[in-house]
This record gives C-alpha cells, sequence and structure tokens, in this order.
C-alpha cells in the first residue's frame, strides 16, 4: 500500500515538535475564533496569515489547516450556548443545538458537537487520503486549456449553485479578476490598470490586501452593527459521568454520522459551496430519512450530529481540489491558496509529486488537528464559555490593529493599507445590499493562474476558442461549467412557466 | 437613504467604476497580437465589460423590482449603525493618518485607549491592559521576531535603544 507508506511518512513530519505545536496551537485558536460570533475560520485565516512567516511554509500551512478545523469545532459552542451561530458554518447548529442547551442539556449537546465534529472530521481525511493521490494522477496531464476550464468551472458554480443573486455574483468574479490583473502583466512585462499613475499599484494588489480588507475590516464593521445588545448564555454541568452516559445515545446517531460527513465531503469540493451549504443540506436530509422528523427543532440529538459531522467533512472536502486542481473549495482554502503560492507551493497536481513530503505532512496533521480539536474542545469547554463574554469592542479594535499591521507587512507599502481599508468600507456597504463577497476573493488568487492558462490557450490554438470544448478532458469541463451557467436561467424559464399554468 | 436608493446609487457606481476600468484597459493592446495572442488589455478590458453588463442588469432588475433590496423600503444605514461603523472607520483612519506623522506605535497607543474607553467604555484594566499590551505584541511580533520594520515617523529615535537591544 503505497498511499500507507506516504502517510506514515506523513505523520513523522507531522509529528515534528514544531509541526505539532503549531497544529495544537491552530487548533485553540482556531477554537476560539468559531466560538466568537461574528468571526469564521476565513476571517481567522485571512488576518493570521502574515503572521505565519514565522515559521517555515509546512508549517505555516499545517498552522492555517488546524485553524480551519479549530473553527469549524468552535462554530457550535455560540450556536448552542448562545442561540448565535459562531460562525455561518454552524447555524445549522442552532437548530437544535439551542433547545437541548435551553432544555438543561447544554452538557449533552456540546459532546454530541465535538464528537460527530471529530467522526466527520476524521471520516473526511480518510476518503481525502484515499481520492486526493488517484485525482492528482489524473491531473497530471492537464495542459492550459484544461486549468482554464476548471477555473471556468468553479465560476460557473459560484454563479449555478450558491443561490446568490446572479448579476452580484457576476459582478464580483469580475471585480476580483480585474484587480489581480492590476500591477505587471506577467506575459508582455507591461505595466497594467495603474490607476491615477500611482506607483503602489505596480507591485499589482496583493490577495491578502483584498482578503483582510473584506474578511478583517468589512466584516468586522457589519458584525459591530448587528451584534450590539445582551445574549443570554445557557449554563452547561459537564462532568466525566455525564459525558459518558451521553456517549451511548450518541452511538445511537452513527447513520447520520456517516451520512452526513459523505455528504458534506463531497458538497465540500464543489467550489462554490464549502461548509455553510454543507451542514444545511446534511441537516435536511438527516431531518428527512429521520423516523420521528417532528422532534427537530425541538432538541433532537441527532440534529446536532448532522451538521456539525457535515461542516468538518465539508472542509476537509474543499481541501480536496485545493490541493489536487489548485482549486479551492471554499474561500478560506482560497486563502490557504494564495498562501501556498506566497511560499512558492503551487498547487496542483505537480505538488503531489514535486512537494510529497509537504502534502502527506499536511495529510497526516490533518489527522491531528481533529485528534487535538476534539480533545481540547471537552477538556476546555468552561474556559470557551469563559471567553464568549468577551464584548466585541474588545475584540473588534485588536482586529483591526492585527488586520492593519498584518497587511502592510507582505509589501511594506502604505499604499496597501489605504488599499484595504477602502475594501473594507467598500465590502461593508456592499455587503448590505447582499452582494457575495466571496467570489471576488476566489477570483483575486486564481486570476494569476487562470488569465496566463487562458492566453498560453489562445495562443497554441491561433485564437481559436473552440480548444476548450473539443480537448477531451477539457472540453466536458467546459460543458458542465457551461450548464451550470445556464442553470439559473432554465430556473427562471421554468418558474414562469409554471407561473402561468397557476393563473 | 433607503436600501432601495442605496441599490439604486450602487449599481450606477459600479457601472461607473465598470466604464473606467475599460477605458483605462484600452491603453494597452485589447486585441489579437500577431504571435503572442491576446493583447495585454484584453483581459481587463473583457471583465470589466463583464462588470458593466452584470450592473446594468442589477439596474434593470431594480426597475422592475426583482431583488429583495430593491422592494425595501428600509433605511440603508440605520442612525445608530452610521454611529457605531462611522466611529470604527473614522477612528482607523485617523491610525492610519497618525501612524505618517508620529509612527505606528503612538497612533495605537491613542486608537485602542479611544476605542476601548470612548466607544467600549471599558474599565481602566481592560484599557490599559489592551492599549499597552497590543502594541508590545505586534513590537516583539513583526519587529523582532519576523523583522519587518513599521513605519515609525517622528517617533524612530525613541526606538534606537530597543534596536541595540534585539538585533
Amino acid at each position: 500500500m503505497e498511499i500507507l507508506q506516504h502517510l506514515s511518512d506523513g505523520f513523522l513530519i507531522a509529528l515534528q515538535p514544531l509541526n505539532l505545536g503549531v497544529v495544537i496551537l491552530g487548533v485553540v485558536v482556531g477554537l476560539f475564533i468559531g466560538a466568537m460570533p461574528g468571526l469564521g475560520s476565513v476571517n481567522g485565516v485571512a488576518i493570521l496569515l502574515p503572521m505565519t512567516f514565522l515559521v517555515p511554509p509546512t508549517a505555516a500551512i499545517m498552522f492555517l489547516a488546524a485553524i480551519y478545523y479549530g473553527a469549524m469545532y468552535g462554530g457550535a459552542i455560540s450556536s448552542i450556548m448562545l442561540g448565535i451561530p459562531g460562525a455561518s458554518t454552524a447555524v445549522a447548529t442552532t437548530f437544535d443545538g439551542r433547545p437541548l442547551a435551553i432544555k438543561g442539556q447544554a452538557d449533552k449537546a456540546l459532546t454530541a458537537a465535538a464528537l460527530a465534529s471529530f467522526f466527520g472530521g476524521t471520516l473526511s481525511i480518510m476518503l481525502f487520503t484515499g481520492f486526493a493521490p488517484a485525482l492528482a494522477t489524473i491531473a497530471l496531464d492537464f495542459g492550459d486549456p484544461e486549468i482554464f476550464a476548471l477555473m471556468l468551472l468553479a465560476f460557473a458554480t459560484f454563479i449555478g449553485l450558491s443561490g446568490d443573486d446572479i448579476p452580484k455574483t457576476i459582478f464580483s468574479i469580475c471585480i476580483g479578476l480585474v484587480f489581480s490583473a492590476v500591477g505587471l502583466d506577467i506575459m508582455s512585462g507591461e505595466p497594467r490598470l495603474i490607476f491615477f499613475d500611482i506607483i503602489g499599484f505596480m507591485h499589482g494588489i496583493n490577495f491578502l490586501v483584498l482578503a483582510i480588507g473584506i474578511y478583517g475590516i468589512g466584516e468586522m464593521l457589519w458584525t459591530i452593527e448587528i451584534t450590539r445588545g445582551e445574549s443570554s448564555m445557557s449554563k452547561a454541568v459537564i462532568t466525566v459521568e455525564r459525558i459518558l452516559v451521553n456517549l451511548k445515545e450518541l452511538l445511537k446517531t452513527w447513520k447520520t454520522g456517516v451520512m452526513s460527513s459523505v455528504l458534506g465531503f463531497f458538497v465540500g469540493i464543489l467550489p462554490a459551496a464549502g461548509a455553510t451549504p454543507g451542514s444545511l443540506m446534511a441537516y435536511g436530509v438527516a431531518k428527512m430519512t429521520s423516523r420521528n422528523p417532528e422532534d427537530f427543532g425541538k432538541g433532537e440529538i441527532a440534529g446536532v450530529v448532522a451538521p456539525e459531522a457535515a461542516n468538518n467533512a465539508a472542509s476537509t472536502g474543499s481541501m480536496l481540489p485545493m490541493l489536487t486542481l489548485g482549486i479551492p473549495g471554499s474561500p478560506t482554502t482560497a486563502i490557504l491558496l494564495g498562501g501556498m503560492v506566497i511560499w512558492g507551493l503551487v498547487p496542483g497536481p505537480r505538488l503531489f509529486i514535486d512537494e510529497t513530503e509537504f502534502v502527506w505532512g499536511l495529510i497526516a496533521s490533518l489527522y491531528a488537528a481533529n485528534f487535538f480539536a476534539v480533545v481540547i474542545n471537552i477538556l476546555f469547554i468552561p474556559l470557551f464559555l469563559w471567553m464568549l463574554k468577551m464584548p466585541f469592542t474588545v475584540l473588534a479594535p485588536i482586529i483591526f490593529v492585527l488586520s492593519l499591521v498584518g497587511g502592510y507587512a507582505p509589501t511594506q507599502d502604505m499604499h496597501d493599507v489605504w488599499l484595504m481599508l477602502m475594501f473594507g468600507v467598500g465590502g461593508y456597504l456592499m455587503r448590505k445590499l447582499d452582494y457575495p463577497l466571496a467570489p471576488a476573493v476566489l477570483a483575486i488568487v486564481l486570476g494569476p493562474i487562470a488569465e496566463p492558462a487562458l492566453r498560453q490557450s489562445l495562443l497554441i490554438a491561433n485564437g481559436d476558442a473552440s480548444v476548450f470544448v473539443t480537448r477531451p478532458i477539457a472540453g466536458p469541463i467546459t460543458i458542465v461549467a457551461l450548464v451550470l451557467l445556464v442553470l439559473p436561467l432554465l430556473k427562471l424559464i421554468r418558474d414562469r412557466v409554471w407561473k402561468r399554468k397557476l393563473l | 437613504m433607503t436600501v432601495r436608493t442605496a441599490e439604486l446609487v450602487m449599481a450606477i457606481a459600479t457601472m461607473l467604476i465598470s466604464i473606467a476600468i475599460m477605458w483605462k484597459s484600452t491603453e494597452l493592446s485589447i486585441g489579437w497580437v500577431p504571435q503572442k495572442g491576446p493583447g495585454s488589455g484584453a483581459w481587463p478590458f473583457w471583465l470589466s465589460t463583464g462588470m458593466l453588463l452584470a450592473s446594468a442588469a442589477t439596474l434593470v432588475r431594480w426597475f422592475l423590482r426583482a431583488t429583495p433590496e430593491s422592494r425595501s423600503e428600509e433605511t440603508y444605514i440605520s442612525r445608530t449603525a452610521f454611529y457605531v461603523v462611522g466611529v470604527s472607520v473614522g477612528a482607523i483612519l485617523f491610525l492610519l493618518i497618525a501612524t505618517n506623522f508620529i509612527g505606528i506605535y503612538f497612533a495605537l497607543l491613542l486608537f485602542l485607549f479611544f476605542y476601548l474607553r470612548f466607544v467600549g467604555r471599558h474599565s481602566w484594566t481592560t484599557t490599559l491592559s489592551v492599549t499597552i499590551g497590543v502594541p508590545v505584541f505586534i513590537f516583539c511580533m513583526f519587529e523582532w521576531a519576523l523583522t519587518i520594520p513599521l513605519p515609525k515617523a517622528i517617533s524612530e529615535p525613541l526606538f534606537y535603544p530597543i534596536y541595540d537591544l534585539i538585533y
């Protein structure tokens, strides 16, 4: 078994003191970030990325991935205790977690959430371990047309499946791609889109400037606006004895756990979806297939298990296309991908050949992260509950400061910091009008890969765009992308026809 | 301003931005360059055309009242929201401007003190520990560990003894 050999090599790397240390630290930070309402994995990863330059690239990515995992666990804590989702990924956890807490069974909900997260996380990493090398091998033959077709697919899923307003989604994608085009053109070396001849634009717009601007400033302004007013916290009594009793009941929900994990994993792979829709879908399926669906929403333990298993599975799923194809499956992995590019680790199939140690070390660290997350989560629940009482007016200025300094660090140019503030305020104003902003972040990361792929493909084909349809692998991908693009249109027509019939 | 008005203003603003980027893209070749493929300006030009069309679609949908935002008569930014968000943005703006003159560390002290004491109305203990703790952390993290010098403007000489100590 070649995979097992690789995996055990990976564990040797992941268990090195530094790597193990950053994984544990990342999990703790992630749990906290996830638990704080208004802060999710994407905010944490964007804001803390500049600080990871302190450690070698492998450790840095492990740290960020551990934050990602920790946040998926942490999100459940405030969903259950405050009834406010700690992150959008934990919205579905409030449906049954909150009623359980009100009934005085908060400890049951918390343990269920932690163990379901662990189960979903571990099962999905096993799926990941099996699928990733195979997918990477297929992707090795990909040329420029295939890469561009994949990018097209990534953006098409946003338009076709995300459920956001379509013109606004398209606008968000296009402006992200335009931002990525600022600076020196990679192919001709010509300066491009140097607005008002400001020198600062010559080095381009770093993806971090947009990502931190949106997630560190824009979203925080939004959170400040909506999280005024007090919320009441439930009480949780946690003893070893009660955990064991809860465990027995929990074991009965294993079917829900398996189903949600697999569902979450595959939903997570899709670029537009990620953990939030994954967990909502898992909740829906669990309710549909349950023997007593009327208990859902009133404190059914399976209603906590399903979304929590699914959101962890989805976060693993979203790493699959990132590592094997170079296409992120969620906003958080988009930022991870951008980080990897900074460190000279080009995501994509070559990674599995050129950077074997890194890839398998990372995969092994995901197993480790899950283990530590569940242990730390259960042991330190009282501590997290205490931290939840921290008012947002303490956290907000600290986040602003870290964002601004973190945005300055990569280029050491105040121009970028000003730009970040503009993106933050602009993002806040657009967010209030329901413009989706994640596509823009994805686009600015993918832009530098997509543009050369498109231009090279067209050059090889002498300007004949049919190259994307006629190649054996690019063809089907492009066609799926086009179908996704027209999907909303078909829905619209169908709705019109329906309406006419009803009238 | 109602959400409906804001939606219209935003759509018009994004259209104007799109047109500006389209115009800016034409500084470079947007057509086919023999032997080199599409010109450097083509990619941003067609993308900003996409932005323009998407904004135009939002505008059309505004007239048709198709989006929830174009039907909403609620206030876009309420008075209280304007206060908290405005104060935060104003404070960040002050932080950036002050950085140019008194350096980032002194600007941070003022920013954090103002935010915690006057916006958050926190106790002196909380205020002072955050106001002092955060700049110290930033210094240790960025200047010491990552060796990234942050802008200090006129406060630079004050740091010479610390530089001698850590480098």
